[in-house]
């Protein structure tokens, strides 16, 4: 197990009580799913598992250390996080941002090193932007801006990486690659992830385990028990059906919708 | 934009072989011409401790040196100050009298002139006010239990108003035939009190300031992308944004203090920057230095020698720099967010 949360709540000024009670543990190499309505506490609960926002109260133990106590558990086991694609207010080229997920391995009065700069590009070849690193962020269409910030998180040589909806905004193609990268990068490099998304489908083919997020209650579990027609209807309101395809040797679940429009 | 490092190489040439260059320009030229070689003479001469007595002599060494060197150090001063507000402020459109660091200086000179004259109880009261304004202005915005960027901006934008109001008080009750021109003379900006005691007086503050900057340059970079990206990478912006800003102020209240309000030079040269080195704050700090006091060498012979009686600077770097920026706009193909 390497990272572990206890008994999170969180809440904003408006929503006192938008997460309670938050139990959940990732294992080494583990791929974690997190599914539920807009606006229900996703992106939240990322946010403080990674340090962003802090737990009103419970905690997010690294290794069986507190992250809050002690930074240094945060720094042996780094968390790389991967925000949505969002603009950025300057037009850093992809090789100055990458570079700048290299931040918590760099003192304050230093800049980048030789060795810094090396593993930058070598997480830029990572994921495959080679050809677009002397490019400027501002330029780049969105699906090259993810992966512009997973080559970020990458640089900071993370054991988890925590993302948030990577897929979105993305055509169903681009969608596919960020998936088979995430794949790819938990088997080579050892990672264990954390995934924010909107689709079942995708939590289905990829994920160990899954957080199911409601308006105030969640479940947790192994992902092929948390996501049932049963439970989609339940937690998203929603008729669907789950439509194994079997395509050699794999078997692949579709999701309908049984909705009439 | 131009990235290349054998280009970036060859810039870094030509910015400083043009700042050691204006840097002599700037002491023979002038209303009283000196020829280039006998500037070499008068300065190797000085050096060497024996002092020449003639007139050339003295306006190389007590005037044009000192002024020269004060040109240097507020032209980097306001650059890298402007570069790094745009840095932590994630806006390149802000400029170093955001946070009231302007008027309070102002305010606090035209208040020292209006008790006393020009003299140096006006310039350390200038440097007090400017501090307390931004000191003001990160209190307020505090007030709503957050120390967002934009309540900071809101904040200097209310304390700047405050001041503002108060200079034009001052100006009014002022002595219209002695001590209101003096009080708008200084508000325009000029290097005319340039002195050994000025430079003294403010090219340690200056100094610390740009080095403390130039050593947290690359840290920019990390505060630019926001508070929450700043976090998830590792890094705590808070404490980090506040040595910045104050380190900044510390610059920009200092340059006031002895020179005036000498506008658009801290939102100008930043941006000339960009275009030559690229946006990395690491490269755009110290280039902002070299590029600033450039300009503010040139700017500062036009302003001395173009006519008889001496041009205000503030007026000619913002007759310079309002149309240069315009241009800026129209050709930068909306590069900024």
């Amino acid at each position: 197990m390497i990272l572990e949360v206890k008994h999170g709540y969180f809440g904003y000024p408006k929503d006192k009580n938008l997460l309670q009670d938050i139990c959940f543990t990732l294992g080494e190499k583990e791929i974690m799913t997190i599914l539920g309505q807009n606006g229900i506490g996703k992106t939240t609960i990322l946010k403080c598992v990674t340090g962003i926002l802090k737990w009103r109260q419970g905690q997010t133990l690294i290794n069986g250390k507190s992250m809050d106590s002690s930074r240094k558990a945060l720094n042996q086991i780094p968390i790389g996080y991967v925000p949505q694609a969002h603009p950025l207010s300057f037009p850093y080229t992809v090789r100055e941002l990458v570079t700048m997920g290299r931040a918590r391995h760099i003192g304050v009065f230093s800049v980048p090193s030789g060795k810094d700069k090396k593993i930058a590009d070598q997480a830029i070849d990572e994921v495959g932007i080679r050809s677009i690193r002397d490019k400027l962020c501002t330029q780049l269409s969105g699906g090259q801006l993810q992966l512009v910030f997973i080559a970020r998180a990458l640089a900071g040589e993370p054991k988890v990486l925590v993302l948030d909806e990577p897929e979105s905004h993305l055509d169903f193609r681009n969608q596919f690659l960020i998936i088979k990268l995430i794949m790819r990068l938990v088997r080579e490099r050892g990672l264990s992830c954390i995934i924010n998304t909107h689709y079942p489908e995708h939590a289905l083919r990829l994920s160990d385990t899954t957080l199911l997020l409601g308006q105030n209650s969640y479940l947790f579990g192994k992902t092929k028990e948390i996501i049932t027609e049963k439970r989609v209807e339940e937690y998203f309101e929603i008729n669907v059906k789950i439509l194994p395809v079997l395509y050699q040797g794999e078997e692949i679940n579709a999701f309908v919708v049984l909705d009439s429009i | 934009m131009i990235c290349k490092q054998k280009n970036l190489k060859f810039i870094w040439l030509v910015m400083l072989l043009s700042l050691v260059g204006m840097f002599f320009v700037s002491l023979y030229g002038g209303r009283y011409f000196i020829p280039p070689g006998e500037v070499g003479e008068i300065l190797s001469a000085r050096l060497r401790g024996g002092a020449q007595d003639s007139i050339a002599g003295s306006v190389v060494w007590n005037l044009r040196l000192p002024r020269t060197l004060l040109n240097v150090l507020v032209g980097a001063g306001l650059a890298i100050a402007g570069a790094s507000y745009q840095g932590i402020f994630k806006n390149p459109l802000v400029s170093p009298d955001v946070l009231g660091v302007s008027s309070g200086a102002a305010f606090g000179a035209a208040f020292g002139i209006l008790l006393s004259g020009v003299n140096q109880f006006a310039t350390v009261l200038a440097l007090i006010f400017g501090i307390l304004s931004v000191f003001m202005t990160y209190s307020l915005s505090k007030l709503r239990g957050e120390s967002s960027t934009l309540s900071l901006v809101l904040s200097g934008m209310i304390i700047s108003a405050v001041f503002s109001a108060l200079i034009s008080l001052i100006k009014y009750v002022a002595d219209p035939y002695d001590k209101l021109p003096a009080i708008t003379y200084w508000l325009m900006g000029s290097f005319s009190n340039a002195s050994y005691s000025n430079l003294k007086l403010v090219g340690v503050p200056i100094l610390v300031g740009i080095v403390g900057l130039l050593l947290l340059r690359w840290r920019i970079n990390i505060l630019s992308l926001g508070d929450e990206e700043a976090y998830s990478l590792g890094i705590n912006p808070v404490r980090t944004r506040l040595v910045i800003i104050a380190m900044a102020t510390f610059v920009t209240a200092s340059c006031v203090t002895v020179t005036g309000v000498i506008g658009w030079v801290g939102l100008v040269i930043p941006h000339i920057c960009r275009m030559l080195v690229g946006e990395d704050h690491k490269n755009l700090l110290p280039a902002s230095c070299i590029v600033g006091a450039i300009f503010m060498i040139i700017v500062d012979i036009i302003a001395r020698s173009a006519t008889a009686a001496e041009i205000p600077i503030g007026i000619l770097t913002a007759l310079v720099g309002a149309p240069f920026f315009a241009l800026l706009f129209k050709t930068s193909k909306g590069d900024w967010q």
